[in-house]
């Protein structure tokens, strides 16, 4: 079975906020979609998600009852117990029993959640609260699982909690979906989609998307000069410089460098920056 | 080398019978950037705020500019703190114009064009760069930055980036906590706190110590993971492989025999390797 958008639109009053979209979820797989603040991750996660309906294009995704949503807000109540919180959850999907029970134990106990279940809401540090909004989403084995943002601001030990349910949950067969700042999360998924004011700018596995990096990318010790500023990002003491027509040779005092992913996103969140001048010249 | 902008030797910090931080010692030096990885817990902000002069530690000596922290000192640093440390209600340009006056000193480069709305109903990630304005405009000689672009996309990121560059380029000191791994590789050196004590510290190179991970590829990567975890290991799926420390090789092959399964070794990352660094000290 297999979940997704096709070329989906949605606009806030004038405002694109998602530009004919495509995204598939697979049964099983766990599909990132990367971007920054304002990309439309949000608005693309609702959409899949059902929270919201889009202007035009096509949603497929399961009964409402088998999604499993987290907001970015995280979702749990603060004034619940982490018990509570799940309880809530379980009876608004409807599943109860030994089954859940089960389920519950073990997944409160391998994200570490088994001694807090009296803890209120508002009680929990931030890695616990996203790892109990993912559990509380998971629950239900949904057959889509929509996570938005759950590891932001989450320290590393909580993050590989968090990726462990992911993991788990796309092995019982449920397709995932994960909104993420992070490239290495992106690296962790079987493909990513790059987002940027609304607009997909590169799909595929991470290496499908270093290859989609048009032009050349060269290396350097020194400050690039100042028309190429704008096209220049630091790695550590190093330069890093974008050629987005792909000169054959680089500019004096620089060498070619093989692009990785964040070098590869960051060319491409540039080169959406620099479109609309292109087409202003003309 | 010259003497170190802060210095915390040997320096340890108590509340009550808890050990925040534990005979820890850490120097920024001039025109370099520090990182400071810990998990939530480990004692990097209690650190912090004695390396800022905020509070005294309980044993050992703390050292700011080469003398015991003092209010003139903290002219000379610049903090931007997790919450960014603005003004919601006032705009970017009165929120310079407060901290120039606090720091009594005068407007040194025009800045870009700012919009004229109040802080609060800004992106997240013009927001940041509104911060990064106000902590480097009275040209501080130490920054101090915590986890200073969570949430942010990696364009965003790297110019962010260029500015901590160029202000360790003219000769500042920078130190950053963060949780974010590609962050922590821009930075020069790195300490990694557990459990209130330093258990790694150096160049990345150092902290990776050449540890290797075995990386598994089979076709139903789901099956083997409850093989793996059904003998106790715990496997990390990153696209279609499961990853485990190279030390649980041989348990791997024991747990998967009859699985059609390929074995390769790979560096560790970052990430990997914190946790295996954290979880050792637990």
């Amino acid at each position: 079975m297999s979940w997704g958008l096709v070329g989906v639109t949605v606009r806030f009053g004038r405002t694109p906020a998602l530009q004919s979209v495509d995204l598939e979820l697979p049964a099983g797989e766990v599909r990132v979609v990367v971007g920054g603040d304002g990309a439309g991750k949000t608005t693309l996660l609702k959409a899949a998600a059902g929270a919201l309906h889009p202007e035009s294009g096509e949603v497929s995704r399961p009964a409402a009852t088998r999604v499993g949503y987290l907001p970015a807000s995280s979702g749990v109540y603060p004034d619940l117990s982490v018990a509570e919180n799940l309880q809530f959850a379980a009876a608004a999907y409807g599943v109860a029993g030994e089954a859940l029970r089960a389920r519950r134990g073990m997944l409160l106990a391998r994200a570490g959640l088994d001694r807090v279940e009296r803890r209120l809401g508002s009680e929990l540090s931030g890695g616990m609260r996203q790892k109990l909004g993912v559990i509380r989403a998971m629950l239900h084995r949904p057959d889509l699982l929509v996570l938005d943002e759950p590891t932001t601001g989450v320290d590393p030990m909580s993050r590989r909690d968090l990726w462990w349910l992911i993991a788990h949950a796309a092995a019982e067969g449920t397709a995932v979906l994960i909104a993420t700042t992070y490239l290495d999360e992106a690296e962790r998924a079987s493909k990513l989609l790059l987002l940027d004011h609304g607009r997909a700018l590169a799909a595929g596995t991470a290496e499908e998307v270093v290859q989609a990096m048009p032009g050349r990318l060269w290396t350097g010790d020194a400050k690039p000069a100042d028309d190429a500023a704008g096209r220049a990002w630091r790695r550590g003491r190093r330069w890093r410089l974008w050629s987005p027509d792909g000169d054959a040779a680089p500019p004096q005092g620089w060498q070619a460098a093989a692009p990785d992913l964040q070098d590869a996103v960051t060319a491409l969140l540039l080169g959406g920056e620099l479109r609309p001048v292109e087409g202003g010249a003309a | 080398m010259a003497e170190p902008l802060a210095e915390s030797r040997d320096v340890t910090r108590r509340f009550g019978a808890h050990v925040a931080v534990q005979r820890v010692s850490v120097a920024v030096q001039q025109g370099e950037v520090l990182g400071l990885l810990g998990a939530n817990g480990a004692g990097k902000t209690t650190l912090l705020r004695m390396l800022l002069g905020l509070l005294p530690p309980s044993e050992g000596e703390v050292r700011l500019f080469g003398e015991r922290p003092s209010f003139a000192g903290r002219r000379r640093i610049g903090y931007m703190p997790q919450g960014l440390g603005l003004y919601d209600d006032l705009t970017p340009m009165e929120n310079l114009r407060f901290a120039r006056a606090v720091y009594g000193v005068s407007r040194s480069a025009p800045h870009q064009a700012l919009p004229e709305v109040a802080v609060g109903r800004l992106p997240l990630g013009v927001q940041r760069r509104v911060a990064f304005a106000q902590v480097l405009q009275h040209r501080p000689q130490l920054l101090v930055l915590d986890e200073p672009t969570s949430g942010v996309d990696p364009l965003m990121r790297a110019r962010l980036w260029q500015e901590v560059r160029a202000a360790a380029d003219g000769g500042a000191g920078v130190l950053i906590t963060t949780h974010h791994m590609e962050e922590a590789e821009q930075c020069d050196r790195l300490v990694v706190m557990a459990d209130a004590q330093v258990v790694a510290a150096g160049g990345l190179e150092d902290i990776l110590a050449g540890e290797e991970m075995v990386l598994l590829d089979t076709p139903d990567w789901a099956a083997a993971m409850s093989l793996l975890e059904a003998k106790g290991l715990e496997p990390a799926l990153v696209g279609r492989s499961l990853r485990l420390p190279a030390a649980a090789e041989e348990a791997a092959r024991q747990a998967l025999a009859g699985v059609d399964v390929r074995l390769r070794r790979a560096p560790a990352t970052l990430e990997e390797r914190f946790v295996e660094l954290a979880a050792g000290r637990a």
